[in-house]
């Protein structure tokens, strides 16, 4: 066992330097001298030697990486060319919102996917799983920033029951009211990736009510609503569980548009707007925040499948 | 080839909305080849007189803020669709069948080009084609090369997986052992027996590939503006939607009716498949 944890952290921590390099080297692969690019056609010959100097572009590549790694490592990814601040505040600042609006869509995609994803599989082959399963792949199909714009329009404009954009902190006036903000956002969000793990349960339900132990708790005559609940919604929650993973990523990609149609202030739209701005520091920086995350929740959610289901071949 | 002809057909039949998807992308087909004599007004005729005007006789689905044709626009958006989508699915096929294949055949090879496809599925995917778009800059052909990339990745990683087990196959080590050279192998038993799990791949992939191109334009990093894009067109309307409402239901629908069709035709190939390989395409 602390072999396997051993072993899965050291393919993580690999995997994470490699797309460092690749993320360090994103800069240097935009065409032209990156500190013009930066700074426009119309910078002076002081600003560009002052840019150049702070982003070490005079150091050989390998350095110039090793600084950068390190910096990070420390905490420090640098500054943003449009705020002038850290890095690491601009991140900050949006993180609230971003994080927020990723647990509340967590809630919907669980309270919604898997319950339903259970009813269409207990119902198999009838109307009802037919209409679920035909509702989750047009779910599927639907872009999360239409759906948005039609919450928007309805509930919004139309009812008025809910704000249309922005969000302003819990910490200030309001307080956890304020999480009325992104209500509207995080359904937008949370359709389509509901629909995945709508999907995922029912498949995975009915391949587990194949499996030769449910047929004995049957035969046993255990009664039909134990069977499912005890039998086969355990063992099958364990598919569903390791989906979490990608559908985490799914939301960081998906938010980024999310956030940009509620105008929301978050690390999403950061990055919209730096890509924009050309404020390469904060791209770079951004991205390698979410794909340490990324790989961390991928980390945990494989561990945790260890410890879920013991018959798991760790080889 | 019959084979193949009835796996393309059967589903079609058995289940009508299966159907009645691939009628809807063969309406886009017809759109997208035919647009100058279906669509009523050149798609960039601005006529500020008729500016938002709600869907009427003179126009079938209204007009936008520039007085455009709403049903023109969706007609000749049918092309930038279909475009963006073959050329996500053969930019995918194009790179991922190649790197999978070989990463089968040759072990020390797939160590290290499935370490590479590992780091590049370690970005989240939008971002992965953001990040393309910042060193390529905007427009049609790189939003391809973004969003192609995206599905290089999940090519690659079922190729392998197919390629692996085709490898294994008796009459595949039949072949090697009667004297058959790689190139023979990779020709004659690998690549014609994946044909149907790419056929579903790439089913896939081109309807993943409308949703992205539509999340690019909407950002303002795909198409330019004054492409008739369907991802554009709602883009642009965002701030009328309260007074034109119409504005963002055709296009939004266009999307979403051409990845649900294709949707459809991937889910009802696979469930033909081959079993051993059904396991593999699942999402």
């Amino acid at each position: 066992m602390g072999r396997y944890v051993l072993r899965r952290t050291g393919a993580a921590i690999a995997t994470l330097i490699a797309a460092s390099i690749v993320i360090f080297a994103f800069i240097h692969l935009i065409p032209g001298d990156p500190v013009y690019v930066m700074l426009g056609d119309g910078a002076t010959p002081e600003q560009v030697a002052r840019l150049r100097n702070r982003l070490g572009l005079d150091e050989p590549l390998v350095f110039q990486y090793l600084i950068w790694a390190g910096s990070a490592l420390q905490g420090d990814l640098g500054q943003s060319i449009f705020f002038e601040t850290p890095v690491t505040q601009v991140i900050a600042e949006g993180a609230e919102t971003s994080i927020l609006l990723a647990v509340i869509t967590m809630f919907w995609i669980v309270a919604f996917g898997v319950p339903v994803g259970i009813l269409a599989a207990i119902r198999q082959g009838t109307w009802i799983d037919q209409g679920l399963s035909g509702l989750a792949m047009l779910l599927a199909s639907v872009p999360t920033f239409w759906v948005g714009l039609y919450l928007i329009l309805i509930f919004a404009a139309g009812l008025g029951w809910f704000p249309s954009s922005g969000f302003p902190s819990v910490f200030d006036d309001g307080g956890l009211y304020n999480l009325r903000y992104l209500i509207l956002p995080s359904l937008a969000l949370a359709a389509p990736n509901a629909a995945l793990i709508l999907r995922l349960t029912r498949a995975s339900m009915l391949d587990v009510a194949r499996e030769d132990y449910v047929r004995t708790a049957r035969a046993k005559g255990i009664p039909p609503y134990r069977v499912v609940l005890r039998h086969i919604l355990r063992n099958a929650l364990l598919a569903v569980v390791s989906a979490f993973g990608f559908t985490f990523a799914a939301l960081i990609s998906e938010a980024v548009v999310t956030e940009t149609v509620f105008a929301l202030p978050g690390i999403g739209r950061t990055v919209v707007q730096s890509i924009l701005r050309r404020d390469y520091p904060v791209i770079q920086g951004v991205i390698l925040v979410i794909v340490c995350l990324y790989l961390i929740i991928n980390l945990l959610v494989d561990l945790s499948y260890r410890f879920l289901d013991p018959r798991v071949e760790l080889e | 080839m019959r084979q193949l002809l009835l796996t393309w057909t059967r589903p079609a039949v058995s289940r009508p909305m299966t159907a009645v998807g691939v009628l809807f992308l063969l309406t886009i087909v017809i759109f997208a080849a035919a647009s100058p004599w279906i669509a009523p007004y050149p798609p960039d005729l601005i006529d500020p007189v008729n500016r938002l005007q709600p869907p009427g006789p003179g126009h079938l689905l209204g007009t936008d803020h520039f007085g455009r044709d709403t049903f023109s626009r969706i007609v000749y958006g049918a092309r930038l669709a279909l475009l963006i989508g073959v050329g996500v699915v053969l930019f995918a096929l194009a790179t991922g069948v190649p790197i999978g294949v070989l990463s089968a055949l040759f072990p020390a090879l797939g160590v290290v080009l499935m370490r590479m496809v590992d780091v590049l599925m370690s970005f989240p995917s939008l971002l992965l084609a953001l990040g393309l778009i910042v060193i390529l800059g905007q427009g049609v052909f790189n939003a391809i090369l973004a969003i192609g990339l995206i599905y290089l990745t999940t090519t690659a990683r079922i190729v392998y997986g197919v390629a692996l087990r085709l490898k294994a196959e008796p009459y595949v080590e039949a072949a090697r052992s009667a004297g058959a050279g790689t190139w023979w192998i990779v020709t004659r038993h690998i690549l014609p027996n994946m044909i149907s799990p790419l056929l579903v791949q790439a089913s896939f992939v081109f309807a993943f590939a409308q949703l992205g191109a539509a999340s690019l334009d909407f950002l303002g990093l795909g198409a330019p503006p004054e492409i008739p894009s369907w991802g554009n067109m709602l883009a642009e309307s965002r701030i009328y939607i309260t007074r034109a409402s119409w504005l963002l239901l055709w296009p939004g629908l266009m999307i979403v009716l051409t990845a649900f069709s294709l949707n459809l035709v991937g889910d009802a190939l696979r469930d033909r498949m081959d079993p051993r390989f059904r396991e593999m395409m699942r999402r």
